[in-house]
């Protein structure tokens, strides 16, 4: 940390005597590097979804026998008066507000517990990690045994409650089908992040560990000082995937609940796939996916613009 | 007395974690191997997950008679593992320049790329689809060299699509940031170039990170579905998720599903454990000394 | 510093060598394009996975392929879960096979839209005309597909368990009401035999729900659109007779007669005595008869008000119509149509075949057969799913509704917002006009 803020003290003279030339003669070789990636990304990205986007102001059916017409704003003026797209809305911020603090810092205590020099270690990060590598639709599919209400979680609340609370339809029941669904996507995806701390972790310095151990600073102290600041890259990577991982809400429920019961369950991307793929309505799902990416879009700025600190 | 006791609490807590995280995969590779009546008997008590009862393979040769499966693992192999190789050097090449060179325009196209994380695949499939048809084609033709237009029913178009990843370059970029830069000017100082500075001093550093990328690609790559049901036709060229569906149809083999889940996830499970090791190699291997 | 250029010249050859060795990968298979390569013709199926019937689609085109010098038939076959949405892509990408599979129900839609042709198939073995009428697909009056075989659902029951708690054994002549039906869910329940006395598989999903239950609110009088022109679901998806069906549906449930969401295979806990009367598919007859033998009662739809119903139509064979070989695949579709393949298709898959030459030669079909009243089911209650471009949205709209109204929607909301949303539908689209 120290070397840190030293530096550009120190190289500020050579930067300054750099010419014009070395300067241009880097953009280049920088654009050379980059070029790869973006132009893959434009192809295979930007424009897709440039076609995608566009179809919102369209008329535009999965199939239709007429070619696409320009309609305008009417898909987007249908789309504020469609209830489940509202409730849509909510229960996908609902899942995001819960999931992205708990399977954050889950995952961060997850890595400390994993970045202990202790025999086994690798057993248990492997095991940590094993519902990541496992697909989703596979989980999806297990958890669904599992919520059953004769289901293997009850029994186990049953046994732990010495048989006096007997659990409910997990998957059945609005008030329950959401928090089910969270528990079992931070169940999926803490391992993932677990090992993006854990590669964070991995870049701070063991001196600066013994520094503050000679120091005679307690864990906490350590943590604070040492630990968290650390990984503040690793921080911003971590809560900004997270987040736009949880607003893309979709397999899960596309496998366990189908956005019931009573609509408890539905979020914007699977309401998006259902109208443009069940429903055939492919202009109004474009309409759909363009709110969602300038909610999110908005929501990921605010996030950076919080989390951002002086350079 | 309390340093062992502390140990001790740690370490429960990490066995606890284990059951947690390890259970619901033990209830699928234990059921593999049991018959289905079976699975639903055991399913509300603590045999669902211990291997008793009849047990036997049955499950798992049943499956191979109802799904290609070696040929749909060979094919997932081959995408994933061109597709991670592709991956790891094109972002890695664009989050360098991103992070440790200097040149107009960065910010803005770092802010474009993460921006690119949002759109949900499924939302942009249909267009996508439509899109790549009409790329051109160079196909091999007996010794003949012919462009043809369509990228349909082929690897390529399994892979390509997801080479360029903004989840990766977004991590290098991160990661590459925590590497400090005084390394780069000394390098320039003795006259290195940029790409000697990437090669020989950044990505040797970066071995976690190429390890987390690795995988970051990988799964996604390996558990593909909706994609290559729209853009491949041949049975000879799908990958392994598609087979899934095969199980599906009037008569659902859940013990057939359960040994086809648990063949897809080891392949997986033995490629995570093999770069985990990079993760430990690289705390000592670590030049980070300021 | 020109060296160091160089390298990375060198990079980016390197890079784009990597891309034009996976480019050359290219399968080789090709041909595909607009479903036909001159006279060798692609042939797509939702069977993949599904031996049974795949197989017998194997032999026709063996038979087809070796019958003749001209023309050959290729097959692909897809898991059935996305076989849509693998169709959608090929139609976007215009690279539809020349033969392939369609479900009944959604003819009018695909026919609408252009992806398929009409299909002349005079001269065949079996006329079109000797089909059962749920089994052929027509739009505009003009023919667009043709199956070998339907499928009925009817009630299962043990007759011990019917016996012994006094429940009439219900015919053809005489099928249940619906007071003998609610009469006999009430007893079943408190004989505290079963949790559920009803198995209707409400755990299923998709086209399940419209396919097993639309034919109930049928029953009752109801529909899910006006099919006099097919303009408006209003006053009937959510009139008074609708209604009545969604509250007696949801009755199931609170009365504790069925379960809000079935297990993961209906079919294995009514043979395990979970339930007493399972309302399931024809294509388990046969394995109920095998586990209960002369115990099984097969039991017609109950008759709600409007006479027994049932659903009918299921897989069909179409021609695209971007096929750019028109005759090669006429040609297979004409030699397809022998009573042989209508028997072996019944036979693989314990279906109903469609035409009667075929069900004679089935031992269990036959008049005096285990599973004759299945053929008759099929034949005197059959109603088909309604015949407008506008199916596939109707059918996810009544999914909805029905899945709501068992998780305690007022069934008159739920039927009424499904009823807008189809009209909304309707007028955004013209009526499917074109």
């Amino acid at each position: 940390m120290t070397t840190r803020t030293a530096a550009p003290e120190r190289l500020r003279p050579v930067r300054r005597t750099r010419t014009t030339n070395t300067r241009r003669r880097e953009s280049l070789t920088a654009l050379g590097m980059a070029t790869p990636a973006v132009v893959l990304l434009i192809v295979f990205l930007v424009v897709p979804v440039a076609l995608a986007f566009a179809l919102a102001f369209t008329d535009a059916r999965l199939i239709s026998p007429t070619p696409a017409r320009f309609v305008g704003l009417r898909n987007f003026t249908r789309l504020f008066e469609d209830p489940v797209f509202y409730k849509s809305l909510r229960n996908t911020a609902y899942f995001a507000a819960v999931v992205v603090p708990l399977q954050a810092g889950l995952a961060l205590v997850l890595a400390l517990l994993v970045n202990a020099k202790v025999r086994g270690v690798n057993f248990f990060r492997t095991v940590y990690f094993l519902p990541v590598v496992t697909s989703m639709v596979v989980v999806s599919l297990l958890w669904t045994f599992l919520y059953r209400k004769d289901g293997l979680v009850n029994h186990v609340i049953s046994t732990l409650t010495l048989g006096h609370f007997q659990g409910p339809d997990w998957l059945g029941d609005p008030a329950t089908a959401m928090p089910a669904i969270i528990l079992m996507s931070v169940w999926q995806g803490v391992g993932f992040h677990m090992i993006i701390w854990l590669a964070g972790l991995q870049t701070i310095p063991a001196e600066l560990y013994e520094a503050a151990e000679i120091d005679g600073a307690t864990p906490w102290h350590r943590f604070c000082h040492v630990t968290w600041p650390g990984l503040r890259a690793t921080r911003t990577f971590v809560l900004v995937t997270i987040t736009i991982a949880a607003f893309s809400l979709f397999t899960q429920i596309r496998v366990m609940t189908q956005g019931g019961p009573l609509d408890s369950t539905t979020t914007v991307v699977y309401q998006a796939v259902r109208t443009g793929y069940d429903q055939q309505q492919t202009a109004y799902a474009a309409a759909i996916s363009l709110i969602f990416f300038v909610l999110v879009l908005t929501v990921s700025l605010v996030q950076r613009f919080l989390t951002r600190e002086k350079d | 007395m309390t340093s062992l006791l502390k140990r001790l609490s740690g370490h429960a807590g990490r066995v606890v974690l284990a059951l947690v995280f390890a259970l619901p995969l033990l209830f699928m590779l234990v059921s593999s191997f049991k018959p289905d009546d079976q699975i639903f008997g055991d399913l509300g008590s603590l045999r669902a997950f211990l291997p008793v009862g009849t047990l036997s393979l049955d499950n798992y040769t049943d499956m191979f008679e109802r799904v290609p499966a070696a040929r749909f693992l060979l094919n997932s192999v081959l995408i994933s593992s061109v597709t991670v190789v592709l991956g790891i050097i094109v972002n890695s090449l664009a989050a360098f320049a991103l992070s440790r060179m200097r040149w107009p325009g960065r910010k803005l196209v770092l802010t474009v790329i993460i921006a690119t994380l949002i759109v949900p695949f499924e939302t942009f499939a249909l267009p996508l689809v439509w899109w790549v048809n009409q790329l051109p084609l160079l196909r091999v033709n007996g010794f003949h060299l012919a462009w043809t237009t369509g990228w349909m029913d082929t690897y390529q178009v399994q892979v390509l699509p997801f080479v360029a990843n903004a989840f990766s370059i977004f991590f290098f970029h991160q990661f590459f940031q925590s590497i400090p830069k005084e390394l780069d000017e000394a390098a320039i100082m003795d006259g290195a170039g940029w790409f000697t500075i990437y090669r020989r001093i950044v990505m040797p550093l970066s071995g976690p990170a190429v390890a987390t990328v690795a995988i970051l690609t990988f799964l996604p790559a390996w558990n593909s579905y909706l994609w290559p049901l729209m853009v491949v036709q041949s049975e000879e060229l799908r990958p392994v998720m598609v087979g899934i569906s095969y199980f599906f149809q009037l008569n659902v083999g859940w013990g057939q599903i359960m040994a086809y889940s648990s063949m897809i996830t080891v392949p997986i499970l033995a490629l995570f454990v093999a770069f985990q090791r990079s993760f430990v190699n690289s705390i000592a291997s670590t030049g980070v000394k300021g | 510093m020109v060296f160091r250029k160089r390298r990375l010249a060198l990079a980016s050859v390197a890079a784009a060598a990597a891309t034009a060795l996976v480019a050359g990968c290219a399968s080789g298979t090709g041909g595909s394009s607009s479903g036909a390569s001159g006279d060798t013709l692609t042939l797509w199926t939702h069977n993949a996975g599904n031996s049974a019937e795949l197989d017998v689609v194997k032999k026709i085109i063996k038979d087809f392929n070796e019958s003749q010098d001209t023309y050959t038939v290729e097959l692909q076959s897809f898991p059935q879960a996305d076989y849509n949405n693998s169709v959608v892509a090929a139609a976007s990408a215009r690279k539809l096979p020349c033969l392939l599979d369609v479900d009944g129900p959604n003819v009018a839609n695909w026919a609408w839209g252009g992806y398929l042709a009409p299909i002349d198939v005079t001269g065949s073995e079996v006329p079109v005309e000797d089909q059962l009428a749920s089994t052929v697909g027509t739009y505009k009056d003009q023919l667009y597909s043709f199956g070998f075989y339907d499928v009925s659902l009817a009630f299962f029951a043990r007759k011990s368990v019917l016996d012994e708690h006094g429940i009439r054994i219900p015919t053809m002549d005489k099928p249940w009401t619906r007071s003998e039906f609610d009469t006999a869910l009430a007893e079943l329940k408190k004989s505290g035999e079963f949790d559920y006395p009803l198995e209707m598989g409400t755990g299923g999903s998709g086209e399940w729900w419209p396919y097993a239950y639309s034919p109930q609110l049928q029953s009752f009088g109801g529909d899910l659109i006006d099919r006099n022109g097919y303009k408006a679901a209003s006053g009937i998806l959510d009139g008074k007779e609708s209604v009545e069906w969604g509250n007696w549906f949801r009755s199931l449930v609170t009365k504790g007669y069925m379960a809000k969401k079935s297990g993961a295979d209906p079919n294995k806990d009514f043979l395990a005595g979970k339930s007493a009367i399972q309302w399931d598919g024809s294509w388990n007859a046969a394995k109920n008869a095998g586990k209960l033998g002369d115990d099984l009662a097969i039991i017609p739809p109950v008759d709600f008000g409007n006479g027994p119903k049932i659903g009918g139509s299921s897989w069909q064979w179409a021609m695209s119509s971007t096929c750019s070989n028109k005759d090669g695949a006429q040609e297979w579709l004409k030699f397809s149509r022998q009573t042989k393949y209508f028997v072996d298709y019944a036979q693989a898959t314990s279906t109903i075949p469609a035409t009667d030459a075929a069900a004679q030669q089935i031992a269990d079909y036959q008049p005096g057969g285990m599973f004759e009243e299945l053929v008759q089911f099929a034949r005197e209650y059959a109603t088909v799913r309604p015949v407008t471009p506008a199916y596939p949205y109707i059918s996810t709209e009544f999914q909805k509704a029905a899945q709501d109204i068992l998780a305690g929607a007022d069934p008159e909301d739920a039927l009424g917002q499904a009823a807008k949303n189809i009209d909304n539908n309707l007028k955004t689209n013209n009526n499917y006009a074109g």
